[in-house]
């Protein structure tokens, strides 16, 4: 029972995958603060719109909008009790815009973070986590998405919790944690940490990897450390389009398409299978990275310089990973 | 070797070692050991302020700064923030009692149309950890909502948080408005949150743009500092 991801990968040597979601509903007049999953429900046209703007700009996959579609979020919107629907009515629409495609296009239900603290140090227990996990997968499922798509993640508790909810509602999926924190995750997780802990997990994904963090610079040196570790299970990388920028009362991704083709065509040659964007990336971003990952021939593994040449300066000056990360300042003990 | 560690008893060390323990103790999160110190620190005759900023804050301090390095991470942070407010609870009504002096007020919030809020969750309990009052006005603040607790609450700081590209303008509009109200001079302004940078906290009129939790700590206690010296030359 081989699934859609599954097959397309085996013909491919990369796969496109989309860009924003956030950032391109705000352009259609989602208002800051709004639950884009209510959208779903009220503006289906406009979500189907969104689906279509990265399917006609190239992309072979895209996410679903149900990014803060499980209850832990919703509730904060008082709609906690409208996971499952919501996250159906999204991969729903998915299903449509996928199938009436003359080439196999893969509908990827988007699962992001519950926004709480897992216990010890937070409210939320693991076994709440699986449930809310677990809700929103089923809806995702009955609405015909093909895989599960786990991302922003930073705790490798969330993570876990999350694999778990994906076997109960017996659903591939794909996961990917951002590293915005001097090359780790808020939660201190380097990339070789999770490439790690991705194989102990009992039921792993078919594809793990990066999403937004911090530039494009950053994403590529977090590709280059799961490559580093040697596994062999396919690599995501979805970076942001640069880094936001104020003008005159609004915001913009300074990422211009030719960067983002520039960053595509690294990231394939660093070894990642499945390349997106994340925030900032729009439809004439896609294009462009389609056509440079079509047009350029596979290149030697970008060095960390290339990649700084090519996209810019890295956030910080190392990433947790190798012999120079930095020593804690205090001895430390532990007493029963 | 982890047996002599184990051995550690707090009571038989002297004053000095005593607190270095006590900073380790903090480093890594034990909130039962740092209550004890404090307890020990007390029946000394320690005065409470002087344990709270040469044992607790001095330990804080290394803890911000690892943050900040990037060698400590959230989880640690809240471990020790945890094991301070231990310390914190024995003390503050021995401080309320005994006068003593205050090391500053924050007022705050995310803003309107935000309610993400670990990173100001997390600022909040450094700057507590650091000996600040805060008063958390938790998300989705509108500019009244901010003025009408600057107004009871009389803070030296007023910070503001934001996560979406989104809303971080709204910290304008909060600014502008203590502006035309003419309070803008009435408090330090800090800012933060993930996409936001020092460039942006210039073009928004703010103090200073904090880029995490610790930065936001230390660049407090040099406005404090500041207003100190203004003070005493004034």
């Amino acid at each position: 029972m081989k699934n859609a991801l599954t097959k397309l990968m085996a013909t491919r040597d990369w796969i496109l995958a989309d860009g924003a979601t956030g950032t391109n509903l705000f352009n259609m007049g989602l208002q800051s603060g709004d639950a884009p999953e209510m959208w779903n429900d009220q503006h289906p046209e406009r979500i189907e719109l969104l689906y279509r703007q990265a399917v006609d700009a190239g992309s072979d996959l895209f996410l679903t909008n149900s990014f803060g579609g499980n209850a832990a979020r919703l509730k904060l919107h008082g709609a906690q009790g409208r996971a499952r629907e919501l996250s159906r009515i999204s991969a729903e629409i998915g299903r449509e815009v996928a199938d009436r495609q003359d080439r196999p296009v893969i509908v990827a239900g988007s699962v992001g973070p519950t926004g709480e603290i897992m216990a010890p140090m937070g409210a939320l227990t693991h076994e709440l986590a699986v449930e809310i996990f677990h809700e929103q997968a089923e809806g995702l499922k009955e609405g015909g998405a093909d895989v599960l798509w786990l991302e922003t993640i930073s705790a490798p508790e969330e993570y876990k919790a999350a694999a778990e909810a994906f076997k109960l509602a017996e659903m591939p999926w794909c996961g990917t944690m951002s590293f915005d924190t001097a090359g780790r995750t808020m939660m201190g997780v380097t990339s070789a940490d999770m490439a790690a802990m991705v194989e102990k997990l009992a039921n792993p994904p078919l594809a793990y990897g990066a999403n937004c963090g911090v530039g494009a610079s950053d994403l590529l040196r977090t590709v280059l450390g799961f490559v580093a570790q040697g596994s062999e299970r396919p690599i995501v990388a979805k970076g942001n389009a640069g880094i936001p920028k104020y003008h005159d009362g609004h915001i913009h991704y300074d990422g211009t398409p030719a960067l983002m083709a520039e960053y595509a065509v690294l990231a394939r040659d660093a070894g990642a299978t499945i390349i997106g964007g994340c925030c900032g990336t729009m439809a004439e971003h896609l294009s462009m990275m389609r056509a440079a990952l079509e047009s350029r021939p596979r290149g030697p593994r970008p060095t960390l310089d290339q990649i700084t040449d090519a996209l810019g300066p890295f956030s910080s000056a190392d990433d947790g990973t190798g012999e120079d990360a930095a020593a804690p300042r205090r001895t430390r003990r532990r007493r029963a | 070797m982890s047996d002599q560690e184990d051995d550690i008893i707090l009571s038989e060390l002297d004053d000095e070692e005593l607190v270095q323990q006590m900073f380790d103790d903090l480093y890594d999160g034990l909130r039962e050991e740092i209550e004890e110190g404090v307890n020990i620190l007390l029946e000394r005759g320690w005065e409470p302020y002087q344990i709270l900023t040469e044992a607790l804050v001095g330990g804080m301090t290394i803890v911000g700064k690892d943050f900040r390095d990037g060698i400590l991470f959230v989880p640690e942070v809240l471990l020790a923030a945890n094991a301070m407010k231990g310390g914190m609870a024995i003390l503050k009504p021995l401080l309320a009692e005994t006068g003593a002096p205050r090391v500053g007020k924050m007022v705050i919030g995310t803003v309107k149309g935000d309610i993400h809020d670990i990173g100001k969750n997390l600022v909040s309990m450094m700057m507590e950890g650091a000996g600040f009052e805060v008063v958390d006005l938790g998300i989705n603040n509108a500019v009244e909502k901010y003025l009408a607790a600057l107004e009871t609450e009389q803070p030296d700081i007023l910070g503001m948080s934001a996560l979406l590209t989104t809303t971080m303008p709204y910290m304008k509009v909060v600014i502008d408005t203590l502006i035309e109200q003419g309070k803008r001079d009435d408090y330090v302004v800090l800012v933060g949150g993930a996409p936001l940078n020092e460039e942006f906290g210039k073009a928004i009129g703010a103090d200073a743009y904090c880029r995490d939790a610790a930065v936001a700590v230390e660049t407090a206690k040099d406005f404090m500092a500041r207003k100190h010296n203004r003070l005493a030359a004034g």
